[in-house]
């Protein structure tokens, strides 16, 4: 596959290159794959290749990944024709639809971003502790009547942010599987016309819900954000509509996949997990280190609007700049003995939330759950363990949010 | 702490993006005001002698938080 001359001047294209594939499966599903041990020696910035065969520029240092995530020079914008994409399912819808918060550079973005701060706030956050952790005891006691085993992603992991998100936006729950089924599709397809299809629906239920929401108002996000910023015209309906497709996928697809992967891989390091059951106080600092153990969300994406010196490396305009979270989030320099779990380690300085403007919006409500839901879990089920051998315990692939797809557990 | 009172610590408004940081990492120093933009509690501009004060500058993922040693002060 040819690129356009932009590209083919680049030093990127230099046939000394080592042409490691991004992204690739994880074989273990808590560690980077096996396929990034080249690029774990390049850093802080390796050169890698994308599914269409794109050169991109793949950072894999922390003080580098946090110096270029708030380079305004590097833009989100995915409507960009230029703008690097993962695979060819996002290719094919992102490069069509306008993206919201997540795809759009300042000012546009600090516009739309200022109309959600409020809700997300630390002080938001610890108000609904309360009623996330009614959610969590009632999915617990749920689980405790099945009776064991049973699937941790369908029982809990799943049902657990999709309540709170819903609730959140005033979206009804009632509606989850269809979103949880649209979401699965928009995120993994298989193919683009999955992706397509699955925007088109979850376009139109929120589409036809805004509408309604005009008409008798509620009390979620949703309906102050119809009452106030849609009636003003601060934002059209297409993109109101855009904005909630994005809220309530990233409301519950992250947490949901860090609740799943996060229990996996503490049933999988017994040391560590005993640890925090004889001591809950960790439960903070274990969500803290799990986040950038785990790095769910690896491989941000921006293109240079102009060059960029970065790392003694001149990254050109119109050149794919790509995060590898996973891999920066164990920078030894950052953090000595990154390969480990480590409940004591000053693991804040992680980048799994991103960094910059776009820095994660939902974090404090994301941070939240998990501690309440990974607390709780531990506290109801001692003898928490793995259902069935690892080799029959699926987790995603590479090219989306990394986490289980099923998590069959007993106790 | 030995460095109470030398330090200034402010947050610029206009770069802030709310994502929390600084009230998470520094909470004695750092609040969230309504509209979600970080903002430096009353009566502790001078940083009120917490050591996470410049911990919760680096948080910031917009370098919205400047920490300042107030000269003849010994922090800096």
């Amino acid at each position: 596959m040819t690129h356009s001359t932009a590209h083919e001047a680049a030093p990127l294209d230099a046939s000394q290159d080592v042409r490691v594939r991004f992204p690739q499966d994880r074989t273990c599903p808590y560690h980077p794959p096996a396929g990034y041990a080249p690029l774990r020696e390049q850093r802080p910035l390796a050169r890698v290749t994308l599914y269409d065969g794109r050169p991109v520029w793949l950072v894999t240092g922390h003080a580098t990944a946090r110096a270029l995530l708030a380079d305004p020079r590097l833009s989100a914008d995915r409507t960009r024709p230029d703008f690097p994409m993962l695979n060819a399912r996002i290719a094919t819808v992102r490069r069509r639809r306008r993206f919201p918060l997540l795809g759009v550079d300042d000012p546009e973005h600090r516009t739309q971003r200022r109309m959600l701060l409020a809700h997300f706030t630390l002080k938001r956050a610890t108000a609904l502790r309360p009623r996330i952790q009614e959610t969590v005891d009632r999915l617990l006691d749920r689980m405790a009547a099945a009776g064991s085993p049973v699937d941790l992603v369908s029982a809990y992991a799943l049902p657990l942010p999709s309540t709170v998100i819903c609730a959140l936006l005033g979206v009804p729950y009632a509606d989850h599987e269809f979103f949880e089924e649209q979401s699965r599709r928009l995120l993994r397809g298989p193919a683009a016309a999955d992706v397509e299809d699955a925007r088109d629906r979850l376009d139109a239920y929120l589409g036809a819900l805004i509408d309604r929401k005009r008409e008798e108002p509620g009390e979620g996000i949703l309906d102050e954000l119809v009452a106030e910023r849609l009636e003003s015209g601060e934002i059209d309906r297409e993109d109101l509509v855009s904005l909630s497709v994005l809220l309530l996928i990233a409301g519950h697809e992250t947490t949901a996949n860090m609740l799943s992967l996060g229990t996996f891989t503490l049933l999988r390091n017994p040391a560590r997990l005993a640890e925090l059951r004889a001591d809950p106080g960790l439960v903070p600092a274990a969500v803290e280190e799990l986040l950038r153990f785990l790095s769910i969300v690896d491989g941000l994406t921006r293109v240079a609007t102009e060059d960029v010196e970065a790392a003694g490396e001149t990254i050109r305009a119109g050149e794919g700049v790509v995060f590898s979270n996973a891999v920066v989030n164990r920078d030894a320099d950052a953090f000595p003995g990154g390969d480990s779990l480590d409940w004591h380690r000053s693991a804040r300085g992680h980048l799994a939330f991103g960094f910059g403007i776009h820095q994660c919006l939902g974090q404090n409500l994301a941070r939240a759950e998990l501690e309440i839901a990974l607390r709780s879990l531990l506290e109801r089920f001692p003898g928490l363990r793995l259902a069935a051998p690892l080799e029959e315990i699926p987790h995603k692939p590479g090219d989306t949010i990394q986490g289980m797809v099923e998590l069959p557990v007993a106790w | 702490m030995t460095n109470e009172g030398t330090l200034h610590v402010s947050i610029d408004h206009d770069v802030c993006i709310g994502a929390g940081q600084c009230a998470l990492t520094a909470p004695r120093v750092f609040t969230q005001d309504d509209e979600g933009y970080g903002t430096v509690l009353p009566g502790r501009r001078d940083g009120g002698g917490d050591p996470l004060v410049r911990e919760a500058a680096r948080a910031c993922p917009v370098g919205a938080v400047a920490v300042r040693g107030v000269p003849g002060g010994d922090a800096g």
